[in-house]
Formats: structure tokens, C-alpha cells, sequence
């Protein structure tokens, strides 16, 4: 398995909540390859947010082992995660965490500042690209309160994109939006998988959403329930047209 | 992170808040400027209090005849104006031996009624020496000074201060050439004085007749002793030495034995200055103190503000430790905000504290001197006021967790 951009192995992870000892992930083991579109699906309790933070860097494992481009990342200190998700991994999340009164373009720059080998003009040219790619080439200087929700969430994917990660980790990223609004999302993020090659992992519990990815993670109590290929992957772009042209009040 | 980054980076974050940025630095503003136009108002009396006695002649020294028992232990002890221990020898003694002196007169002074024609005024008749006009930095209007010849030939001749003239003279008469006369003896006008005005104890310093201290001692006293001798030191910083100097020649003058007391007190502005310099001191330290207070709640005020950002940003800081901020970056950023605050504030404040000082001059016509001391002294603690306070801010933010920083609400 050395291709693969991330893998996990019986990876546990238990918090000391009181005198109980709460264990969130009991045991976890799965490997993801380049240029897959994976959804981590589960309910409440199952241990997915855990999962996520583990797998984004933020939080280590008390047990197991976790390989990130073949980085062993429960042998890194705090500034070394630091540093692991600058430059490997790209978050968005279910509220955008744009920061406020501040353009897109800067949004976007943020990550490219904690990267001392970037320079001023190249953090603007990638930052620039990046917000052209989801299609917000126009938007550069508008700040998110003029931004509409589905806007704000490609400003948070292109920031996303901005340090060119191995991978993107969304985090309910559809989650505020309304269907039509989700779809764009899911599109947008369909295109960055299929033609751009990148490998996402997707945290959602609505099953609609999970048939855009091409595999699905169920978890279920700090465990995997299912491992599943989707065979029969739905387009987010026509689902999109299909939906009604204009809403009715 | 680049340093030059961090910078931005705190910039930036300024730059979203500038309502806060500002109330933030308004109680280092405030304080900056208490602290420089207070100390500018001490410094700026005491400069004025210095131009006053200097104006009075600040290397001047004044020897008075003192009590020294005369040799008989228990009689009664006379007060210095009726003791005579000061005679022409001591002068020419003080003039001859002394290296540290730079003038020598003697004065002898006698109050009495001064007469020209049908006004009369009381006033005071010195009898001085040439010299006396330089020690005390008396400066002619019109005329001239008397001379050495005059001296030696007890000329009546003499010169008038303006509150003499205003009261024996009608206005716009040259009273230059004018015959007046103190008591019975007239006396030749040669020279009026520049006006002094009334000295800072309160004394009118152009009520006064000065003539040759011969006139005075043969034609009006009859008496060889002087009241006190005036002399200069050559310089302010000699004054001490002088002091030294004066008293070994007046004892050997005056052929004291070791164990004896001096018969005369040498007094010297320099005395003076220190005394009144020590009270503009007191002031100065006082007002500082209390502009100083004022500046460490400015910086109480950038603590408080800092540690409410840190919590209003909680999420801010969990996103950016997500796309790999570390702890050092957060801490830099927000010690670095910190310090932008007091610094702007610093610079805003020394601004204010100079245009303050300049009205208070306009407005108020109070002494200011602005000294640059106080400028880079309280730019200085500005800016460690921005490290001290900012920092425990900066290391709770650096310290946070960011899971739990992202999911807050």
C-alpha cells in the first residue's frame, strides 16, 4: 500500500472525560489512494468529527498508526502538524471561517503566509488562480459580507486549494446551504476530483451527498460499518439540472 | 513565519478593527501625552525660575560681616548689618589673591530720601565700585557708568534705577546731567539704568540709586566698613572654589586664629538655584508620577482589550492554526498587535503631548520646555508597556487547542 496518499491502521482514540474514559474511535483501518472522492458518512456518536480532526492533523491518535504521504504523523510535535497541514492538507468547513472584513483574495493568501517559502507575488498569482478555478476570478476584492453563502464556501474551497494539498478535507461543507447551493458545491468539488485529480475526503450524513463520492466510509460507533465502491457515481451537474428552475414561495 | 509576514499579518488584523485599534491606544495616547506635556511644564518652570536668578547674576557671591563672638564668649550676639568686619583691605585682598573671582565690589548702602526740586522719593543709595554693574549684570539705558577716577575722588556723580526717575523726574524729561539730591548732598545724574524689573522674591530691583562707594562711605556715613562685598565667581561652576577661596583670604585678612569662627557668611546664588531648582525638581517628579500612573492603565487598558480580542478570535486563531499556524505564529501575531497598538499609540501621543505643551504656552503663557528625554523615555515604555501586557494575551491565544478553538461559538 505505498501508493497511498493516506492510510490508517487500527487507529484508537480515547478521551478522559471525567472519571470515564469515553473511547471515540475504537479501532479504525483504511488506506486512500490518489484521486479519490471518498465521504466519511456516520450518525452523531459515531466517532466522525474525531476521525476528521485525527485525519486533518489536529488531534493524534492514542494508538494506531496514521501515514500521510508516507509521513507517520503520530511521531510529529505541535509545530510539526503545524506545518504537515500548511503544506498537505486543505480545510473547509461547515461555516466557512472566512475572516471577516477581509477580501477574498486575502482569505484565500492566508495559508500561503504561514509558508515562508512563498513570496509576495506568488502568493497573490496562486491565490489568484485558485479563486479563478472556482470560478470567483471577479470576486478578488469583495469582502464575505457581500459574498452570498455558496460564494463564501468557494472562497473557503479555493483557500482550501491555495497550498496545492495531497488533500481536502471538508467538513459538512454543504451542510448551511440549500440544495441548489449544495449541488453547485458538490459540483465544483466533482470537477476539482475528476479533472483536477484531487483527492477528497468528505464528511457529510446526508446520503444525497455521499452518491456524488466514489467511495463511502460508514462509520458506526468508533468503528467502520462499510468500506463501499460507488459503482454508479451521480453527477452533482445534473442533478443540478434537474432540479427546478426557479424556486416557488 | 517571515517576520516581515507576521507584520502584515498583524497589520491586517489592525486593520479589520480600526475603532478598537484606536480606543485601545487612546489610554496610551492619553497618557504619552500626560507624561510629556507635564514633564515639558515642570522643566519649562524650572528653566524659567534658572532665567531669573541668572538674570540676577547666577555666578554672583554675596559676603555679609557675621557674629563671631568678637572674642567674648556669652555677650550678646549683633545682628550682621551693624557688625564691621568688611573693609577696603579685604577688597583689595579679595581683587589680589583670589583666581576663582572674576569682579569684586564692595557695597555700602545707606536708605534716605532722594530730592529733585519739589519731589522727593525714599529709596536706597549704594555706594559701589565699577565692577558692581558687571556682577550683578546691571546693563545703562543711557549714559554712563562711573569711573575708577570717580572712585578715587568720592565723586558725586550717580546712577538711577527707572523707579527713581519716574518718581523725582516728569515724564519725558532726560534727567542725564540733572542735579538731584539724597539728603544734602547733590549728586550729578551720569547714567540711568536698563529696567529689571521686580525680581521673583518680590523686590523692586530698579529702586535704587547707585553712586561711588567712596561718596557714600566719606560723604555721607563716614564709616570705613562695608555692608557686604559682591563678587563673581568666573564662572558658575567655580562657585564653590570661590566660595573656598574667599573664605581663606578673609581669614588671613582678617587674622583669625584656626579656632576661631569666621567674622563674615558668604552666601552664593548658587545656593539658591539649587534650592529652588530642588522645588521645580519635587514638581516635575510629582506631575511624571502621576502621568506615569495614567500610562500604565493605558496599558491595563491594552491587556484587557487584548485578552478580549484573544477570546472574540477564538475561531479566527483555530482557522488559521488549521491551515498551519503555529503556536509561535499566533503568539507573534497577537504580541506583535499588541506592541503596533502602543507604538502608534506612543507616536500619536507624543504628537498630542507636543502640540499640548505648545497651547498651554499660547494659552496659558506657562512655561513649557519640551526635553527630548521624555519623548524617547516614554516611547520606550510604550512600547515595553505593548510587550508586558500583550503577552500573557498572546500566549493564551498561542496556547489554545484548535479543535476546540475552531468549534467556537
Amino acid at each position: 500500500m505505498s501508493n497511498a496518499i493516506l492510510s490508517i491502521q487500527n487507529i484508537r482514540r480515547e478521551f478522559q472525560m471525567g472519571t470515564e474514559v469515553v473511547r471515540a474511535l475504537k479501532g479504525v483501518s483504511f488506506d486512500v489512494f490518489p484521486g479519490e472522492f471518498v465521504t466519511i458518512m456516520g450518525s452523531s456518536g459515531s466517532g466522525k468529527t474525531t476521525l476528521l480532526n485525527t485525519l486533518g492533523c489536529l488531534d493524534k491518535p492514542t494508538d494506531g498508526v496514521y501515514l500521510l504521504d508516507g509521513v507517520d504523523v503520530g511521531s510529529l510535535s505541535r509545530n510539526e502538524l503545524a506545518r504537515l497541514r500548511n503544506r498537505k492538507i486543505g480545510f473547509v468547513f461547515q461555516s466557512y471561517n472566512l475572516l471577516a472584513r477581509t477580501s477574498a483574495l486575502e482569505n484565500v493568501e492566508l495559508p500561503l503566509f504561514y509558508d515562508s517559502s512563498v513570496t509576495a507575488v506568488q502568493r497573490r498569482e496562486r491565490a489568484v488562480k485558485a479563486l479563478e478555478s472556482v470560478r470567483l476570478g471577479d470576486r478578488l476584492d469583495h469582502l464575505p459580507n457581500q459574498l452570498s453563502g455558496g460564494q463564501q464556501q468557494r472562497v473557503a474551497i479555493a483557500r482550501a486549494l491555495v497550498n496545492e494539498p495531497v488533500m481536502i478535507l471538508a467538513d459538512e461543507a454543504t451542510g448551511n446551504l440549500d440544495t441548489r447551493t449544495s449541488y453547485e458545491i458538490m459540483a465544483l468539488i466533482q470537477e476539482l476530483n475528476q479533472q483536477q485529480g484531487k483527492t477528497i475526503l468528505f464528511v457529510t450524513h446526508e446520503p444525497d451527498i455521499a452518491a456524488f463520492s466514489s467511495r463511502t466510509v460508514l462509520l458506526r460507533d468508533g468503528k467502520v460499518q462499510k468500506d463501499f465502491k460507488n459503482e454508479n457515481v451521480r453527477s452533482a451537474r445534473e442533478a443540478l439540472a434537474a432540479l427546478p428552475v426557479s424556486d416557488d414561495y | 513565519m517571515h517576520p516581515l509576514n507576521l507584520i502584515r499579518v498583524a497589520l491586517r488584523a489592525l486593520q479589520r478593527n480600526k475603532l478598537r485599534a484606536f480606543l485601545t491606544m487612546l489610554g496610551i495616547i492619553i497618557g504619552v501625552a500626560a507624561v510629556i506635556a507635564m514633564v515639558a511644564i515642570g522643566q519649562g518652570s524650572k528653566q524659567s525660575i534658572q532665567e531669573q536668578l541668572s538674570s540676577m547674576g547666577s555666578n554672583m557671591i554675596t559676603v555679609q560681616p557675621a557674629s563671631n563672638n568678637m572674642g567674648m564668649p556669652g555677650g550678646v550676639r549683633l545682628g550682621a548689618s551693624s557688625l564691621q568686619t568688611l573693609t577696603l583691605a579685604d577688597v583689595k585682598a579679595l581683587q589680589k589673591k583670589s583666581e576663582f573671582l572674576g569682579a569684586v565690589s564692595p557695597v555700602s548702602s545707606t536708605n534716605g530720601q532722594a530730592i529733585n526740586g519739589a519731589k522727593n522719593w525714599p529709596t536706597q543709595l549704594q555706594g559701589v565700585s565699577p565692577d558692581y554693574f558687571d556682577i550683578r549684570k546691571l546693563i545703562l539705558r543711557d549714559g554712563i557708568i562711573f569711573s575708577d577716577q570717580n572712585v578715587a575722588e568720592a565723586a558725586k556723580v550717580c546712577v538711577l534705577g527707572q523707579t527713581v526717575i519716574n518718581n523725582l523726574f516728569d515724564p519725558g524729561v532726560n534727567p542725564i546731567g540733572k542735579i538731584i539730591r539724597f539728603g544734602k548732598i547733590p549728586l550729578t545724574v551720569i547714567g540711568v539704568l536698563k529696567v529689571k524689573g521686580v525680581s521673583s522674591f518680590g523686590q523692586d530691583q530698579d529702586d535704587v540709586i547707585l553712586a561711588p562707594y567712596t561718596t557714600v562711605q566719606k560723604r555721607i556715613l563716614a564709616t570705613i566698613y562695608f555692608q557686604s562685598i559682591y563678587a563673581s565667581s568666573t564662572s558658575e561652576a567655580t562657585s564653590d572654589t570661590a566660595t573656598k577661596e574667599i573664605t581663606e583670604i578673609l581669614r588671613t585678612s582678617h587674622r583669625l586664629r584656626s579656632d576661631e569662627d569666621d567674622d563674615f557668611s558668604i552666601r552664593t546664588m548658587q545656593e539658591l538655584l539649587n534650592t529652588l531648582n530642588s522645588t521645580s525638581q519635587l514638581l516635575t517628579v510629582l506631575l511624571t508620577a502621576i502621568a506615569g500612573i495614567s500610562l500604565v492603565i493605558g496599558g491595563i487598558g491594552i491587556m484587557n482589550i487584548m485578552y478580549v480580542s484573544v477570546t472574540e478570535r477564538t475561531k479566527e486563531i483555530g482557522l488559521r492554526m488549521s491551515i498551519g499556524a503555529r503556536g509561535i505564529d499566533i503568539l507573534m501575531q497577537f504580541l506583535i498587535e499588541a506592541i503596533v497598538i502602543s507604538v502608534t499609540g506612543g507616536l500619536i501621543g507624543i504628537g498630542l503631548g507636543i502640540v499640548s505643551s505648545l497651547l498651554i504656552t499660547a494659552l496659558l503663557s506657562w512655561p513649557t520646555l519640551i526635553s527630548e528625554s521624555s519623548i524617547v523615555l516614554s516611547f520606550l515604555v510604550c512600547a515595553i508597556t505593548g510587550v508586558f501586557f500583550g503577552y500573557y494575551p498572546a500566549l493564551k491565544a498561542s496556547r489554545l487547542d484548535p479543535i476546540e478553538a475552531l468549534r467556537y461559538e
